[in-house]
């Protein structure tokens, strides 16, 4: 067989191109410039190439169009989530010209890992090929792989890294191996064809189809954090320099949903009944589990982490029931997520000093004398998460729920809203440390720099305007996963 | 201009708002010009909602001063007000209570004054708007607002143990609330199933005819949210740790507004929505409402702190409320509702008269009192009035609302009746015992005997209480010609909802006497 592409392919993948050169001219920089200011330039040029490239991929939307010889698609539902990525990278790329200089990871290299890493999530997204999905996945996971342990001379940093290395290989192996039955049962790769392969041979029999398609769960689910496989992420996102922790918890889990959605809502969703049990326990333990542990944390990156992986819980609540409509919520979702939790990791970092990252509870203590404005956006960021309208968080956690109850999965509803009271608790409890309790040692001043500053107000503005007006964004989530129907 | 075409409801719920925003930029060392500053904007906010008094249609069986907007009409989200008889006085109580609140707040809050007025101006905003939304998503939203403002009050401003009553008032509250959210979505789509519409309109939403068993399961989420924040017994025990580590101007607005939400959310929402369930839980919650009654009363008599006897004492008058509710029939409905207004007025004042001996000896505990009436005679009147107002003494407010909730009682089953009256022997037990050991007798304590007597400020604060306890004794028709036409239509409602499923007595019970009928014959014999 000839494989042709023809040229006018290239255009369609303009924005992976534009990222894949700003990240490669940042990894020049980063070999010839050395200091603060190659680090702060690095920083800048990273903003305006993650914005740049939203420009470009916003032209997109409303294209279909499959290219490479199908291996490539170019959709709403990738558009939709590419654009939430590049958000994402604006976003830390702005919080890390600061805690770049700071820790002295802020070299160009790590611009340039962070646009590559997006890079492997917008791949992860745009294909109905699992060579691809594969392929992007492996890209991302590279990159955070360096990412963890960029703090070189932190044990805990060095740690992160290998351990998300060692786990990520394993979940790599486990969803290359899921891939390959499945294709040893089928003779296809690509999830549309599959579903035409699912539909024309009811039921589907080998064995090797089925452990196939549980090894891809269990791929997956390491990627999003789902219990059981959760057991890396509070360490790695103890460890791993905040910034990271805030790429990671919310791209990251982003392009891991994005690409799980499209895998078993286009390829599986006939198989439903079957694997919709397997991901109600799984959900059902991930908010269980999440939730409970996170009560007991001490550090705040911790609880973070343990809070992320609750979310991951909830958003599996609405992908279970397998409504195509409301499947949108999982969209929804991860967009209020993602400004919540990057919020959060932003307080997280103003606290932080150079060699003590002061992530304990304690250090929130009298936050709100001490900074007033930190202070209220944490309490905001934590409100979201917890779930109290008008904020984001409640229009998200409304429509996820919404999902369950229309589908009549009342009992997976429940526990989830019972689940997201306990969480509510752990939310209050930092809340409180920085409203209710005294500094029990002399605290430092912080010091608010105007880069954090700037991404706090636009988590909050993005907060209460998706939270107040939620309508825009879930008819854009709806048309993004009208490609499903 | 007519009245009518000014969003007034509008105005009403986000005036504080805006008054909050505005103290943001306030400089925090000024703190005269911050009380001064929200003192205008809850006053004026008071005169803002006397026109929906005066204007409020008393023979109109429709919600009025009505503002519909589209939110998200795919969904079914409106912004959609309005108010009736019920809600309109619960909505003047609220604007006239936070009045009393910035006034008694004035000097027992020295820290923090900014921060405390502007999260006083955010709860009653999102009070008044708990209030006036007819849309289930516009009254979650307020619902859950009141919950952040109120932690803070309590876990800032509070007594010593208020971090622990801060959670517990928060998580016992956000428990029953997101049950609550679940039922309003299956509400929502199970109408959708029968019209094929979307809507979170609560006018339509009572229009669907729900199958008994989804009833009770709906009903019992709508039921435990709104049970809590009554608080009913045995979810009530967050209260008297968030009412005694409460500053006194939380108590107030807590016991006064915060408490009705829930027996406000029984009336507004889970009664007519889910008739049926509504119904069949009578013996339920009739036997849980006189155990409270009871119960509340019998702990309350052991209370040694004040402020924990007046806590426990609102889950006996609360138990009241309830069982006046669900008596079904015109007396038990209106004297529920008045009695909410009473207990908001009369609680409210006893929280203040605690909140002022506070102030001055920095303990609540009873044993450090006695013969208080022999050092400050003045304050001593106050305090006896608004003790008798809570004892229902006839020719105070509190006789009207639990005369008529004992007359619905008896008329809907005599054991119930009979044992809620017991509750109004030893409601005089506690609360005169009490006033006794504080205010008769021979000083004993030192530090009692130069005691000063109430300023003007707390003068001025008492007087309007004390007006209206007396106003709501002698002249309740002015407050009952406002409710009459919308409770008569709320029981025709009921009754032609479920009929099949009321007892045939409770049926010829509902289109009995008017409600002011009742309240002049009552207020005569007793003359």
């Amino acid at each position: 067989m000839d494989v042709v592409i023809p040229a006018s392919d290239f255009r369609w993948i303009l924005p992976e191109i534009a990222l894949t050169g700003w990240a490669l001219l940042l990894l020049l920089i980063g070999g010839f410039g050395k200091g603060t200011i190659s680090s702060r330039v690095s920083g800048i040029l990273c903003l305006v190439g993650s914005l740049f490239t939203i420009y470009y991929t916003v032209g997109l939307w409303g294209t279909r169009q499959d290219v490479f010889n199908g291996l490539y698609t170019i959709d709403d539902y990738g558009t939709f989530l590419k654009v939430l990525f590049l958000a994402i990278l604006a976003l830390i790329a702005l919080i890390s010209l600061k805690y770049g200089e700071e820790t002295g990871i802020g070299s160009g290299e790590y611009y340039s890992l962070l646009m590559f890493g997006v890079l492997g999530m917008m791949v992860m997204v745009s294909s109905h090929s699992f060579v691809t999905i594969f392929i992007g996945l492996e890209v991302m996971s590279l990159s955070i792989y360096v990412l963890c342990g960029l703090m070189r001379d932190n044990v805990k940093s060095v740690e992160a890294s290998l351990k998300y290395f060692l786990l990520g290989a394993f979940a790599t192996a486990f969803l290359l191996y899921g891939i390959a039955l499945i294709y040893a049962s089928t003779g296809l790769v690509d999830v549309v064809e599959l579903k035409q392969y699912i539909l024309s041979k009811q039921p589907v029999a080998a064995p090797m189809f089925y452990i196939g398609l549980g090894l891809l769960i269990v791929g997956f689910g390491f990627k999003i954090a789902s219990v059981p496989f959760h057991m890396w992420t509070p360490d790695v996102y103890q460890g791993a320099p905040t910034s990271v922790t805030a790429y990671m918890a919310t791209g990251v889990k982003a392009a891991a949903f994005g690409a799980l959605m499209r895998v078993f809502y286009t390829a599986f969703l006939p198989l439903i009944s079957g694997w919709s049990e397997i991901l109600w326990v799984i959900a059902v333990l991930t908010m269980c589990v999440g939730n409970i542990t996170a009560l007991v944390q001490q550090d705040v990156k911790r609880m973070l982490a343990y809070s992320s992986i609750a979310h991951a819980g909830y958003i599996l609540v609405a992908f279970v029931t397998g409504d195509k409509v409301l499947s949108s919520s999982v969209l929804f979702y991860l967009v209020a997520y993602a400004f919540m939790n990057i919020g959060a990791f932003t307080v997280v970092m103003v606290l932080g000093r150079k060699g003590d990252e002061n992530t304990d509870i304690e250090s929130y203590a009298g936050l709100g004398r001490r900074h007033p404005f930190v202070a209220l956006s944490m309490s905001i960021f934590l409100l979201s998460l917890a779930g109290v309208p008008p904020l984001a968080g409640f229009a998200g956690k409304f429509y996820v729920f919404s999902a369950a109850i229309k589908a009549h999965y009342y009992w997976l509803a429940v526990i989830g809203v019972l689940t997201s009271a306990i969480a509510a608790y752990y939310y209050l409890r930092v809340i409180m440390y920085m409203y209710f309790k005294e500094p029990s040692t002399m605290a430092d001043p912080v010091e608010n720099e105007p880069q954090y500053g700037a991404s706090m107000l636009i988590c909050i503005w993005a907060l209460l305007h998706i939270g107040i007006f939620p309508r825009y964004f879930l008819l854009l989530a709806q048309k993004a996963v009208g490609i499903f129907s | 201009m007519s009245m009518t075409s000014i969003p007034l409801l509008s105005i009403l719920i986000f005036f504080p708002l805006l008054g909050a925003v505005l103290l943001l930029f306030a400089d925090r060392k000024r703190t005269l010009f911050i009380k001064v500053f929200t003192l205008v904007i809850s006053l004026i906010e008071f005169v803002i909602s006397l026109p929906l008094f005066f204007l409020f249609d008393e023979k109109a069986k429709v919600m009025q001063f009505v503002e519909k907007a589209q939110w998200f009409p795919e969904w079914g989200i409106s912004y959609f007000l309005g108010i009736d008889g019920i809600s309109l006085l619960l909505v003047m109580l609220t604007t006239f209570l936070t009045i009393i609140c910035v006034l008694c707040s004035w000097e027992s809050i020295e820290e923090r004054v900014k921060e405390y007025y502007i999260t006083f101006l955010f709860l009653e905003t999102a009070m008044i708007g708990t209030l006036c939304s007819l849309d289930l998503i516009l009254f979650y939203i307020f619902w859950e607002l009141m919950l952040v403002p109120m932690y803070l009050l309590i876990g800032i401003w509070g007594g010593p143990r208020r971090i622990y009553a801060a959670i517990k008032f928060f998580l016992f509250t956000m428990a029953g609330s997101v049950l609550m959210l679940l039922a309003i979505l299956a509400l929502y789509f199970t109408y959708f199933n029968e019209s094929g519409v979307y809507t979170f309109n609560v006018l339509e939403l009572y229009k669907a005819s729900i199958p008994i068993v989804k009833q009770y399961w709906l009903f019992g989420a709508f039921a435990l949210s709104f049970a809590i924040k009554v608080p009913m017994f045995p979810v009530h025990t967050w209260l008297p740790d968030a009412h005694t580590e409460a500053p006194t101007a939380g108590s107030v607005i807590l016991a006064g507004v915060l408490l009705k939400m829930g027996t406000y959310g029984f009336l507004r929402f889970a009664i007519p929505l889910f008739p049926g369930a509504a119904f069949d839980a009578v013996p339920i919650i009739s036997t849980l409402a006189v155990i409270g009654i009871i119960y509340g009363a019998i702990v309350s008599m052991m209370q040694p702190d004040l402020k924990r006897l007046i806590a426990f004492s609102s889950v006996s008058h609360l138990g009241y409320v309830m069982l006046g509710m669900f008596a079904f029939n015109m007396q038990g409905m209106e004297g529920s509702i008045y009695q909410m207004l009473n207990h908001g007025i009369s609680t409210g004042g006893l929280f203040l008269i605690v909140g002022m001996v506070y102030e001055r000896r920095h303990t609540r505990m009873i044993a450090e009192f006695g013969g208080l009436s022999k050092v400050m005679p003045v304050f001593a009147v106050f305090f006896m009035i608004i003790t008798l107002s809570s004892i229902a003494l006839p020719g105070t407010n509190g006789f009207v609302g639990e005369f008529l909730i004992l007359l619905g009682a008896f008329k809907a089953n005599k054991v119930y009746g009979v044992l809620a009256t017991t509750g109004v022997v030893l409601g005089a037990v506690y609360m005169l015992w009490m006033f006794q050991r504080v205010m008769f007798g021979v000083v004993t304590k030192e530090e009692n005997k130069k005691l000063k007597d109430l300023g003007a400020r707390e003068i001025l604060i008492l007087v309007p209480m004390v007006f209206l306890i007396i106003l709501m004794g002698v002249y309740p028709k002015m407050f009952f010609k406002k409710m009459d036409t919308t409770v008569v239509a709320y029981m025709a409602f009921l009754k032609g909802k479920s009929a099949q499923h009321m007892p045939v007595s409770q049926v010829a019970a509902i289109p009995g006497m008017a409600g002011s009928e009742v309240i002049d014959k009552a207020t005569k014999s007793t003359k």
